[in-house]
Protein backbone atom coordinates (compact mmCIF):
# COMPACT_ATOMS: atom_id res chain seq x y z
CA UNK A 1 0.00 0.00 0.00
CA UNK A 2 3.02 2.31 -0.04
CA UNK A 3 4.44 1.91 -3.56
CA UNK A 4 5.78 5.17 -5.03
CA UNK A 5 3.11 6.80 -7.22
CA UNK A 6 5.39 9.54 -8.58
CA UNK A 7 5.86 9.04 -12.28
CA UNK A 8 2.70 6.98 -12.65
CA UNK A 9 -0.04 8.20 -14.95
CA UNK A 10 -3.47 9.06 -13.60
CA UNK A 11 -4.82 5.88 -15.18
CA UNK A 12 -2.14 3.77 -13.45
CA UNK A 13 -2.75 5.45 -10.10
CA UNK A 14 -6.51 4.92 -10.37
CA UNK A 15 -6.03 1.24 -11.24
CA UNK A 16 -3.60 0.71 -8.37
CA UNK A 17 -5.86 2.49 -5.89
CA UNK A 18 -8.97 0.66 -7.05
CA UNK A 19 -7.10 -2.65 -6.76
CA UNK A 20 -5.94 -1.60 -3.27
CA UNK A 21 -2.31 -2.02 -4.28
CA UNK A 22 -1.79 1.58 -3.24
CA UNK A 23 -3.86 3.68 -0.87
CA UNK A 24 -5.33 6.99 -1.97
CA UNK A 25 -3.79 8.50 1.15
CA UNK A 26 -0.28 7.32 0.23
CA UNK A 27 -0.71 8.78 -3.26
CA UNK A 28 -1.88 12.07 -1.77
CA UNK A 29 0.99 12.20 0.70
CA UNK A 30 3.50 11.52 -2.08
CA UNK A 31 2.03 14.32 -4.22
CA UNK A 32 2.04 16.75 -1.29
CA UNK A 33 5.66 15.87 -0.53
CA UNK A 34 6.71 16.38 -4.14
CA UNK A 35 4.92 19.73 -4.26
CA UNK A 36 6.69 20.78 -1.05
CA UNK A 37 10.05 19.67 -2.44
CA UNK A 38 9.88 21.18 -5.91
CA UNK A 39 7.43 24.04 -5.86
CA UNK A 40 9.99 26.29 -4.24
CA UNK A 41 11.50 26.34 -7.74
CA UNK A 42 8.43 26.05 -9.95
CA UNK A 43 6.14 28.38 -7.95
CA UNK A 44 3.18 26.71 -9.59
CA UNK A 45 0.94 26.47 -6.52
CA UNK A 46 -0.62 29.42 -4.72
CA UNK A 47 -2.59 27.22 -2.31
CA UNK A 48 -1.97 23.66 -1.19
CA UNK A 49 -5.11 22.09 0.25
CA UNK A 50 -3.40 19.35 2.23
CA UNK A 51 -6.01 18.80 4.94
CA UNK A 52 -8.82 18.66 2.45
CA UNK A 53 -6.87 16.29 0.21
CA UNK A 54 -6.05 13.92 3.06
CA UNK A 55 -9.68 13.85 4.17
CA UNK A 56 -10.83 13.12 0.65
CA UNK A 57 -8.22 10.38 0.21
CA UNK A 58 -9.20 8.74 3.48
CA UNK A 59 -12.83 8.75 2.33
CA UNK A 60 -11.83 6.99 -0.90
CA UNK A 61 -9.84 4.38 1.01
CA UNK A 62 -12.79 3.85 3.35
CA UNK A 63 -15.17 3.46 0.44
CA UNK A 64 -12.89 0.87 -1.12
CA UNK A 65 -12.61 -1.00 2.16
CA UNK A 66 -16.41 -1.07 2.29
CA UNK A 67 -16.57 -2.47 -1.24
CA UNK A 68 -18.08 0.69 -2.72
CA UNK A 69 -17.34 2.08 -6.19
CA UNK A 70 -14.87 4.95 -6.31
CA UNK A 71 -14.80 6.16 -9.92
CA UNK A 72 -12.30 6.07 -12.78
CA UNK A 73 -9.96 8.65 -11.21
CA UNK A 74 -9.77 7.03 -7.76
CA UNK A 75 -7.06 8.68 -5.71
CA UNK A 76 -5.65 10.73 -8.59
CA UNK A 77 -4.22 14.05 -7.34
CA UNK A 78 -5.17 17.11 -9.36
CA UNK A 79 -4.95 20.89 -9.01
CA UNK A 80 -6.78 23.83 -10.55
CA UNK A 81 -5.90 27.27 -11.87
CA UNK A 82 -6.81 29.68 -9.10
CA UNK A 83 -9.77 31.11 -11.00
CA UNK A 84 -11.77 27.98 -10.11
CA UNK A 85 -13.84 28.34 -6.95
CA UNK A 86 -12.44 26.10 -4.24
CA UNK A 87 -14.68 25.96 -1.20
CA UNK A 88 -13.05 27.89 1.63
CA UNK A 89 -10.63 29.90 -0.56
CA UNK A 90 -11.04 33.36 -2.06
CA UNK A 91 -10.97 32.92 -5.86
CA UNK A 92 -8.05 35.20 -6.60
CA UNK A 93 -7.88 34.71 -10.39
CA UNK A 94 -4.26 35.75 -10.26
CA UNK A 95 -5.15 39.15 -8.83
CA UNK A 96 -4.48 41.08 -5.65
CA UNK A 97 -7.97 42.57 -5.66
CA UNK A 98 -9.89 39.29 -5.52
CA UNK A 99 -8.09 38.21 -2.36
CA UNK A 100 -10.57 40.46 -0.57
CA UNK A 101 -13.50 38.35 -1.77
CA UNK A 102 -15.16 36.08 0.77
CA UNK A 103 -14.10 32.43 0.59
CA UNK A 104 -16.01 30.45 -2.02
CA UNK A 105 -18.95 28.60 -0.51
CA UNK A 106 -18.93 25.81 -3.06
CA UNK A 107 -16.48 24.21 -5.49
CA UNK A 108 -16.58 24.88 -9.22
CA UNK A 109 -18.66 22.35 -11.13
CA UNK A 110 -15.60 20.79 -12.75
CA UNK A 111 -13.94 20.21 -9.37
CA UNK A 112 -17.13 18.57 -8.12
CA UNK A 113 -17.18 16.31 -11.16
CA UNK A 114 -13.49 15.39 -10.88
CA UNK A 115 -13.98 14.51 -7.22
CA UNK A 116 -17.14 12.55 -8.00
CA UNK A 117 -14.90 10.45 -10.27
CA UNK A 118 -12.54 9.82 -7.36
CA UNK A 119 -9.88 12.49 -7.98
CA UNK A 120 -8.32 14.37 -5.05
CA UNK A 121 -7.86 18.14 -5.18
CA UNK A 122 -4.46 19.10 -3.76
CA UNK A 123 -4.41 22.83 -4.46
CA UNK A 124 -4.85 25.93 -6.56
CA UNK A 125 -2.38 27.11 -9.17
CA UNK A 126 -0.63 30.31 -10.13
CA UNK A 127 -1.83 32.21 -13.22
CA UNK A 128 -1.52 35.49 -15.07
CA UNK A 129 -3.61 38.26 -13.56
CA UNK A 130 -7.28 37.88 -14.49
CA UNK A 131 -6.16 35.48 -17.27
CA UNK A 132 -5.11 38.39 -19.52
CA UNK A 133 -1.69 36.88 -20.17
CA UNK A 134 0.35 34.48 -22.31
CA UNK A 135 3.53 34.37 -20.19
CA UNK A 136 2.68 32.76 -16.84
CA UNK A 137 4.24 35.75 -15.09
CA UNK A 138 2.40 37.35 -12.17
CA UNK A 139 3.44 40.55 -10.39
CA UNK A 140 1.72 39.56 -7.15
CA UNK A 141 2.73 35.91 -6.79
CA UNK A 142 5.85 35.78 -8.92
CA UNK A 143 6.08 33.77 -12.13
CA UNK A 144 5.33 30.08 -12.36
CA UNK A 145 8.46 28.58 -13.93
CA UNK A 146 9.10 26.21 -16.77
CA UNK A 147 9.87 22.68 -15.49
CA UNK A 148 12.40 22.13 -18.27
CA UNK A 149 14.29 25.36 -17.60
CA UNK A 150 13.18 27.50 -14.64
CA UNK A 151 14.67 30.61 -16.26
CA UNK A 152 11.96 30.35 -18.92
CA UNK A 153 8.24 31.14 -19.04
CA UNK A 154 5.64 28.50 -18.22
CA UNK A 155 3.21 30.18 -20.63
CA UNK A 156 -0.06 31.80 -19.78
CA UNK A 157 -2.37 32.37 -18.54
CA UNK A 158 -2.68 28.86 -17.02
CA UNK A 159 1.04 28.92 -16.22
CA UNK A 160 0.82 27.11 -12.90
CA UNK A 161 -1.21 24.34 -14.53
CA UNK A 162 1.46 23.83 -17.18
CA UNK A 163 4.27 24.03 -14.67
CA UNK A 164 2.69 21.62 -12.16
CA UNK A 165 1.88 18.94 -14.75
CA UNK A 166 5.09 19.48 -16.72
CA UNK A 167 7.02 19.16 -13.46
CA UNK A 168 5.07 15.98 -12.58
CA UNK A 169 3.83 17.48 -9.33
CA UNK A 170 0.34 16.29 -10.27
CA UNK A 171 -0.75 14.09 -13.19
CA UNK A 172 -3.76 16.29 -14.05
CA UNK A 173 -4.51 20.00 -13.76
CA UNK A 174 -7.39 22.16 -14.93
CA UNK A 175 -7.11 25.54 -16.57
CA UNK A 176 -8.91 28.01 -18.77
CA UNK A 177 -8.38 29.03 -22.38
CA UNK A 178 -9.82 32.24 -23.81
CA UNK A 179 -7.28 32.82 -26.56
CA UNK A 180 -4.78 30.01 -25.97
CA UNK A 181 -4.25 29.79 -22.22
CA UNK A 182 -4.38 25.98 -22.15
CA UNK A 183 -2.54 25.39 -25.42
CA UNK A 184 0.28 27.89 -24.81
CA UNK A 185 1.38 26.50 -21.39
CA UNK A 186 1.02 22.98 -22.78
CA UNK A 187 3.37 23.92 -25.60
CA UNK A 188 5.94 25.64 -23.39
CA UNK A 189 5.86 23.00 -20.63
CA UNK A 190 5.81 19.95 -22.93
CA UNK A 191 2.49 18.38 -21.94
CA UNK A 192 -0.91 17.54 -23.45
CA UNK A 193 -3.75 20.03 -23.12
CA UNK A 194 -7.34 19.91 -24.34
CA UNK A 195 -9.34 23.00 -25.14
CA UNK A 196 -12.76 21.50 -25.78
CA UNK A 197 -15.50 22.92 -27.99
CA UNK A 198 -16.92 26.20 -26.66
CA UNK A 199 -19.82 25.24 -24.39
CA UNK A 200 -18.72 21.64 -23.85
CA UNK A 201 -17.47 21.93 -20.25
CA UNK A 202 -19.22 23.94 -17.57
CA UNK A 203 -17.59 27.16 -16.42
CA UNK A 204 -19.88 27.44 -13.41
CA UNK A 205 -18.20 28.92 -10.35
CA UNK A 206 -15.03 29.91 -12.15
CA UNK A 207 -13.95 33.54 -12.37
CA UNK A 208 -14.67 34.77 -15.92
CA UNK A 209 -12.59 36.81 -18.33
CA UNK A 210 -14.31 37.00 -21.73
CA UNK A 211 -17.74 35.40 -21.66
CA UNK A 212 -17.82 35.03 -25.46
CA UNK A 213 -14.55 33.08 -25.56
CA UNK A 214 -13.89 31.45 -22.18
CA UNK A 215 -13.33 27.68 -22.13
CA UNK A 216 -12.17 25.35 -19.36
CA UNK A 217 -10.23 22.14 -19.87
CA UNK A 218 -7.62 19.65 -18.63
CA UNK A 219 -3.83 19.25 -18.84
CA UNK A 220 -2.09 15.86 -18.51
CA UNK A 221 1.08 13.97 -19.37
CA UNK A 222 -0.73 11.43 -21.58
CA UNK A 223 -3.70 11.38 -23.90
CA UNK A 224 -5.43 8.69 -21.88
CA UNK A 225 -5.24 10.83 -18.75
CA UNK A 226 -6.52 13.83 -20.71
CA UNK A 227 -9.47 11.77 -21.94
CA UNK A 228 -10.23 10.38 -18.48
CA UNK A 229 -10.37 13.86 -16.99
CA UNK A 230 -12.40 15.23 -19.90
CA UNK A 231 -14.94 12.41 -19.66
CA UNK A 232 -15.29 12.93 -15.92
CA UNK A 233 -16.15 16.60 -16.46
CA UNK A 234 -18.59 16.42 -19.39
CA UNK A 235 -22.31 17.05 -19.17
CA UNK A 236 -24.86 19.86 -19.16
CA UNK A 237 -24.93 22.37 -16.32
CA UNK A 238 -27.71 24.86 -15.80
CA UNK A 239 -25.30 26.99 -13.75
CA UNK A 240 -23.38 28.00 -16.91
CA UNK A 241 -25.58 29.70 -19.46
CA UNK A 242 -23.16 28.87 -22.27
CA UNK A 243 -22.85 25.18 -21.39
CA UNK A 244 -24.39 23.02 -24.08
CA UNK A 245 -27.28 20.71 -23.31
CA UNK A 246 -25.62 17.82 -25.15
CA UNK A 247 -25.41 14.55 -23.33
CA UNK A 248 -22.04 13.15 -22.29
CA UNK A 249 -20.09 11.76 -25.26
CA UNK A 250 -17.31 9.66 -23.66
CA UNK A 251 -14.03 9.49 -25.53
CA UNK A 252 -11.70 7.40 -23.36
CA UNK A 253 -12.67 4.14 -25.04
CA UNK A 254 -12.40 5.75 -28.50
CA UNK A 255 -8.93 7.29 -28.48
CA UNK A 256 -7.20 4.05 -29.44
CA UNK A 257 -9.20 3.53 -32.62
CA UNK A 258 -6.29 4.58 -34.80
CA UNK A 259 -6.23 7.06 -37.62
CA UNK A 260 -8.49 5.01 -39.89
CA UNK A 261 -9.54 7.06 -42.87
CA UNK A 262 -9.38 10.43 -41.14
CA UNK A 263 -8.68 13.25 -43.58
CA UNK A 264 -5.85 15.32 -42.10
CA UNK A 265 -4.35 18.53 -43.47
CA UNK A 266 -1.86 21.17 -42.44
CA UNK A 267 -3.02 24.71 -41.83
CA UNK A 268 -1.36 26.86 -44.48
CA UNK A 269 -0.88 30.55 -45.08
CA UNK A 270 -1.24 32.49 -41.84
CA UNK A 271 -0.27 29.43 -39.77
CA UNK A 272 3.02 29.00 -41.61
CA UNK A 273 4.05 32.61 -41.09
CA UNK A 274 5.75 34.11 -38.04
CA UNK A 275 7.07 30.78 -36.82
CA UNK A 276 10.54 29.98 -35.56
CA UNK A 277 12.47 26.97 -36.81
CA UNK A 278 11.45 24.87 -33.80
CA UNK A 279 7.74 25.33 -34.51
CA UNK A 280 8.29 24.41 -38.17
CA UNK A 281 10.25 21.32 -37.11
CA UNK A 282 7.54 20.22 -34.67
CA UNK A 283 4.79 20.58 -37.26
CA UNK A 284 6.96 18.77 -39.83
CA UNK A 285 7.51 15.84 -37.47
CA UNK A 286 3.79 15.52 -36.85
CA UNK A 287 3.05 15.79 -40.56
CA UNK A 288 5.59 13.09 -41.42
CA UNK A 289 4.24 10.76 -38.77
CA UNK A 290 0.69 11.23 -40.03
CA UNK A 291 1.81 11.09 -43.67
CA UNK A 292 0.14 14.43 -44.31
CA UNK A 293 1.11 16.77 -47.10
CA UNK A 294 -2.18 18.48 -48.01
CA UNK A 295 -2.55 22.08 -46.90
CA UNK A 296 -5.77 23.96 -46.25
CA UNK A 297 -6.33 27.67 -45.72
CA UNK A 298 -8.45 28.97 -42.89
CA UNK A 299 -9.87 32.00 -44.66
CA UNK A 300 -9.12 35.37 -43.09
CA UNK A 301 -7.31 33.83 -40.13
CA UNK A 302 -5.37 37.05 -39.46
CA UNK A 303 -8.64 38.96 -39.31
CA UNK A 304 -10.07 36.28 -37.01
CA UNK A 305 -7.16 36.80 -34.67
CA UNK A 306 -7.75 40.56 -34.81
CA UNK A 307 -11.43 40.12 -34.01
CA UNK A 308 -10.61 37.80 -31.09
CA UNK A 309 -8.25 40.49 -29.79
CA UNK A 310 -10.98 43.13 -29.96
CA UNK A 311 -13.67 41.00 -28.32
CA UNK A 312 -11.22 40.04 -25.60
CA UNK A 313 -10.08 43.51 -24.70
CA UNK A 314 -13.61 44.94 -24.72
CA UNK A 315 -15.34 42.18 -22.74
CA UNK A 316 -12.41 42.09 -20.34
CA UNK A 317 -12.72 45.84 -19.84
CA UNK A 318 -16.45 45.56 -19.28
CA UNK A 319 -15.92 42.85 -16.65
CA UNK A 320 -13.42 44.95 -14.70
CA UNK A 321 -14.81 48.45 -15.27
CA UNK A 322 -15.74 49.15 -11.66
CA UNK A 323 -12.50 47.70 -10.32
CA UNK A 324 -10.60 49.92 -12.78
CA UNK A 325 -12.43 52.92 -11.33
CA UNK A 326 -12.00 52.07 -7.68
CA UNK A 327 -8.77 50.07 -7.39
CA UNK A 328 -6.62 50.88 -10.42
CA UNK A 329 -3.40 50.77 -8.42
CA UNK A 330 -4.06 47.22 -7.24
CA UNK A 331 -3.91 45.79 -10.78
CA UNK A 332 -0.77 44.65 -12.53
CA UNK A 333 -0.11 47.96 -14.34
CA UNK A 334 0.30 46.20 -17.69
CA UNK A 335 -3.10 44.49 -17.32
CA UNK A 336 -4.75 47.70 -16.11
CA UNK A 337 -3.49 49.71 -19.06
CA UNK A 338 -4.68 47.07 -21.56
CA UNK A 339 -8.11 46.97 -19.91
CA UNK A 340 -8.50 50.77 -19.81
CA UNK A 341 -7.66 50.89 -23.51
CA UNK A 342 -10.18 48.09 -24.12
CA UNK A 343 -12.91 50.17 -22.50
CA UNK A 344 -12.37 52.82 -25.17
CA UNK A 345 -13.06 50.76 -28.30
CA UNK A 346 -16.16 52.09 -30.11
CA UNK A 347 -19.16 49.79 -29.81
CA UNK A 348 -19.81 49.39 -33.58
CA UNK A 349 -16.35 47.90 -34.00
CA UNK A 350 -17.11 45.30 -31.37
CA UNK A 351 -20.37 44.43 -33.09
CA UNK A 352 -18.44 44.07 -36.34
CA UNK A 353 -16.05 41.65 -34.65
CA UNK A 354 -18.92 39.53 -33.34
CA UNK A 355 -20.55 39.49 -36.77
CA UNK A 356 -17.25 38.58 -38.39
CA UNK A 357 -17.09 35.68 -35.94
CA UNK A 358 -20.27 34.20 -37.45
CA UNK A 359 -18.97 34.68 -40.99
CA UNK A 360 -15.65 33.02 -40.14
CA UNK A 361 -17.35 30.14 -38.33
CA UNK A 362 -19.37 29.37 -41.48
CA UNK A 363 -16.27 29.44 -43.67
CA UNK A 364 -14.38 27.07 -41.40
CA UNK A 365 -17.43 24.80 -41.13
CA UNK A 366 -17.28 24.46 -44.92
CA UNK A 367 -13.62 23.54 -44.63
CA UNK A 368 -14.49 20.71 -42.26
CA UNK A 369 -16.63 19.16 -45.00
CA UNK A 370 -13.39 18.28 -46.75
CA UNK A 371 -11.08 17.51 -43.81
CA UNK A 372 -11.51 16.01 -40.35
CA UNK A 373 -8.37 17.35 -38.70
CA UNK A 374 -6.20 20.43 -39.15
CA UNK A 375 -2.64 20.61 -37.84
CA UNK A 376 -1.15 23.95 -36.78
CA UNK A 377 1.59 25.27 -34.48
CA UNK A 378 0.55 25.86 -30.87
CA UNK A 379 3.12 28.60 -30.34
CA UNK A 380 5.54 30.29 -32.73
CA UNK A 381 8.52 29.44 -30.50
CA UNK A 382 9.65 27.46 -27.46
CA UNK A 383 9.28 29.12 -24.06
CA UNK A 384 10.98 32.53 -24.01
CA UNK A 385 13.07 33.63 -21.05
CA UNK A 386 11.18 35.08 -18.09
CA UNK A 387 10.90 38.81 -18.52
CA UNK A 388 11.74 38.66 -22.21
CA UNK A 389 9.78 41.36 -24.00
CA UNK A 390 10.83 40.91 -27.63
CA UNK A 391 12.14 38.32 -30.06
CA UNK A 392 13.65 38.65 -33.51
CA UNK A 393 12.04 36.68 -36.33
CA UNK A 394 13.26 36.94 -39.90
CA UNK A 395 15.19 40.05 -38.90
CA UNK A 396 12.15 41.77 -37.44
CA UNK A 397 11.86 42.53 -33.73
CA UNK A 398 8.43 41.53 -32.43
CA UNK A 399 6.84 41.91 -28.98
CA UNK A 400 6.67 38.56 -27.18
CA UNK A 401 3.36 38.97 -25.35
CA UNK A 402 1.38 39.98 -28.42
CA UNK A 403 2.75 37.19 -30.59
CA UNK A 404 2.71 34.10 -28.38
CA UNK A 405 -0.97 33.40 -29.10
CA UNK A 406 -1.18 34.26 -32.77
CA UNK A 407 -1.78 30.64 -33.82
CA UNK A 408 -4.21 29.73 -31.04
CA UNK A 409 -6.49 32.78 -31.23
CA UNK A 410 -8.10 32.06 -34.63
CA UNK A 411 -9.05 28.58 -33.35
CA UNK A 412 -10.63 29.42 -29.99
CA UNK A 413 -12.34 32.44 -31.59
CA UNK A 414 -14.88 30.02 -33.10
CA UNK A 415 -14.75 27.48 -30.31
CA UNK A 416 -13.08 24.63 -32.21
CA UNK A 417 -11.78 21.75 -30.06
CA UNK A 418 -8.01 21.44 -30.10
CA UNK A 419 -5.49 19.19 -28.40
CA UNK A 420 -2.01 20.61 -27.89
CA UNK A 421 0.46 17.74 -28.21
CA UNK A 422 4.07 18.05 -26.99
CA UNK A 423 6.90 17.43 -29.44
CA UNK A 424 10.00 16.70 -27.33
CA UNK A 425 12.61 18.78 -29.12
CA UNK A 426 15.91 19.50 -27.33
CA UNK A 427 16.58 21.44 -25.27
CA UNK A 428 12.97 22.66 -25.00
CA UNK A 429 9.69 21.00 -26.05
CA UNK A 430 7.07 22.74 -28.17
CA UNK A 431 3.43 21.97 -28.93
CA UNK A 432 1.37 21.37 -32.04
CA UNK A 433 -2.39 21.89 -32.25
CA UNK A 434 -4.60 19.01 -33.42
CA UNK A 435 -7.82 20.79 -34.38
CA UNK A 436 -11.18 19.18 -35.16
CA UNK A 437 -14.69 20.30 -36.05
CA UNK A 438 -16.99 21.44 -33.25
CA UNK A 439 -17.99 18.64 -30.85
CA UNK A 440 -15.39 16.25 -32.31
CA UNK A 441 -12.97 16.17 -29.41
CA UNK A 442 -12.91 12.41 -29.97
CA UNK A 443 -11.23 12.87 -33.35
CA UNK A 444 -8.60 15.31 -32.07
CA UNK A 445 -7.82 12.96 -29.17
CA UNK A 446 -7.60 9.95 -31.53
CA UNK A 447 -4.94 11.70 -33.58
CA UNK A 448 -3.11 12.84 -30.44
CA UNK A 449 -3.15 9.27 -29.11
CA UNK A 450 -1.79 7.91 -32.40
CA UNK A 451 1.06 10.44 -32.28
CA UNK A 452 1.77 9.43 -28.69
CA UNK A 453 1.86 5.75 -29.66
CA UNK A 454 4.31 6.58 -32.46
CA UNK A 455 6.57 8.39 -29.98
CA UNK A 456 6.20 11.66 -31.87
CA UNK A 457 4.19 13.39 -29.14
CA UNK A 458 5.62 12.71 -25.70
CA UNK A 459 5.66 14.68 -22.47
CA UNK A 460 9.37 14.81 -21.62
CA UNK A 461 10.52 14.22 -18.07
CA UNK A 462 11.32 17.49 -16.31
CA UNK A 463 15.04 18.07 -16.03
CA UNK A 464 16.50 18.42 -12.58
CA UNK A 465 13.31 17.70 -10.64
CA UNK B 1 6.14 67.54 -29.21
CA UNK B 2 2.69 67.68 -30.75
CA UNK B 3 -0.07 65.99 -28.76
CA UNK B 4 -1.15 62.63 -30.10
CA UNK B 5 -4.69 62.84 -31.52
CA UNK B 6 -5.54 59.81 -29.42
CA UNK B 7 -4.94 61.81 -26.24
CA UNK B 8 -8.07 63.91 -26.75
CA UNK B 9 -10.05 60.74 -27.39
CA UNK B 10 -8.62 59.10 -24.27
CA UNK B 11 -9.52 62.14 -22.18
CA UNK B 12 -13.08 62.20 -23.52
CA UNK B 13 -13.64 58.50 -22.98
CA UNK B 14 -12.03 58.51 -19.54
CA UNK B 15 -14.41 61.30 -18.60
CA UNK B 16 -17.46 59.58 -20.06
CA UNK B 17 -16.65 56.28 -18.36
CA UNK B 18 -15.37 57.83 -15.11
CA UNK B 19 -12.09 56.00 -15.56
CA UNK B 20 -8.91 57.29 -13.96
CA UNK B 21 -6.03 57.89 -16.35
CA UNK B 22 -2.89 59.10 -14.61
CA UNK B 23 -0.21 60.75 -16.70
CA UNK B 24 2.22 57.92 -16.04
CA UNK B 25 -0.23 55.39 -17.48
CA UNK B 26 -1.05 57.35 -20.60
CA UNK B 27 1.75 56.15 -22.91
CA UNK B 28 0.88 52.49 -22.30
CA UNK B 29 -2.86 53.11 -22.61
CA UNK B 30 -2.28 55.03 -25.84
CA UNK B 31 -0.07 52.27 -27.24
CA UNK B 32 -2.60 49.59 -26.36
CA UNK B 33 -5.47 51.61 -27.76
CA UNK B 34 -3.54 52.23 -30.96
CA UNK B 35 -2.98 48.49 -31.47
CA UNK B 36 -6.57 47.61 -30.59
CA UNK B 37 -8.01 50.23 -32.95
CA UNK B 38 -5.78 49.05 -35.79
CA UNK B 39 -7.00 45.49 -35.31
CA UNK B 40 -10.61 46.63 -34.97
CA UNK B 41 -10.31 48.64 -38.19
CA UNK B 42 -8.87 45.57 -39.89
CA UNK B 43 -12.03 43.67 -38.98
CA UNK B 44 -14.23 46.63 -39.92
CA UNK B 45 -12.62 46.77 -43.38
CA UNK B 46 -14.03 43.34 -44.22
CA UNK B 47 -17.36 43.63 -46.02
CA UNK B 48 -20.06 41.52 -44.42
CA UNK B 49 -23.60 40.89 -45.71
CA UNK B 50 -26.14 43.12 -43.95
CA UNK B 51 -27.95 40.04 -42.73
CA UNK B 52 -24.96 38.73 -40.77
CA UNK B 53 -25.92 37.94 -37.19
CA UNK B 54 -23.54 38.78 -34.34
CA UNK B 55 -22.19 35.72 -32.55
CA UNK B 56 -24.00 36.27 -29.24
CA UNK B 57 -27.66 35.61 -30.00
CA UNK B 58 -30.15 35.92 -27.15
CA UNK B 59 -32.69 33.15 -26.67
CA UNK B 60 -35.82 33.93 -24.73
Amino acid sequence: MTANPIGLSAAEIAQAVAARKMSALSVTEAALARIKQHDTVLNSFTDVTGDRARARARAIDAALAAGEGVGPLAGVPFAVKNLFDVKGLATRAGSKINRDLPPASRDATLIERMEAAGAVLVGALNMGEYAYDFTGENVHDGPSRNPHDPTRMSGGSSGGSGSAVGGALVPIALGSDTNGSIRVPSSFCGIFGLKPTYGRLSRARSFPFVASLDHLGPFARSVTDLALAYDAMQGPDADDGACATREIEPVTSLVGQGLGDLRIALAGGYFQQNVFAEAKEAVARVARALNVSETVELPEAARARAAAYVVTTVEGASLHLERLRTRPNDFDPAVRDRLIAGAMIPAPLVDRAQKFRCWYRAQVADLFKTVDVIIAPATPCVAPKLGQSAFVLDGVELPVRANIGIHTQPISFIGLPAVAVPVPLEPMPIGVQIIAAPWREDIALRVAFALEQMGVAVAPQPKGL
Amino acid sequence: MAADPLDDYIDALANALALPVEDAWRPAIRANLDVSLKLARMVDAFALPDETEPAPIFSA
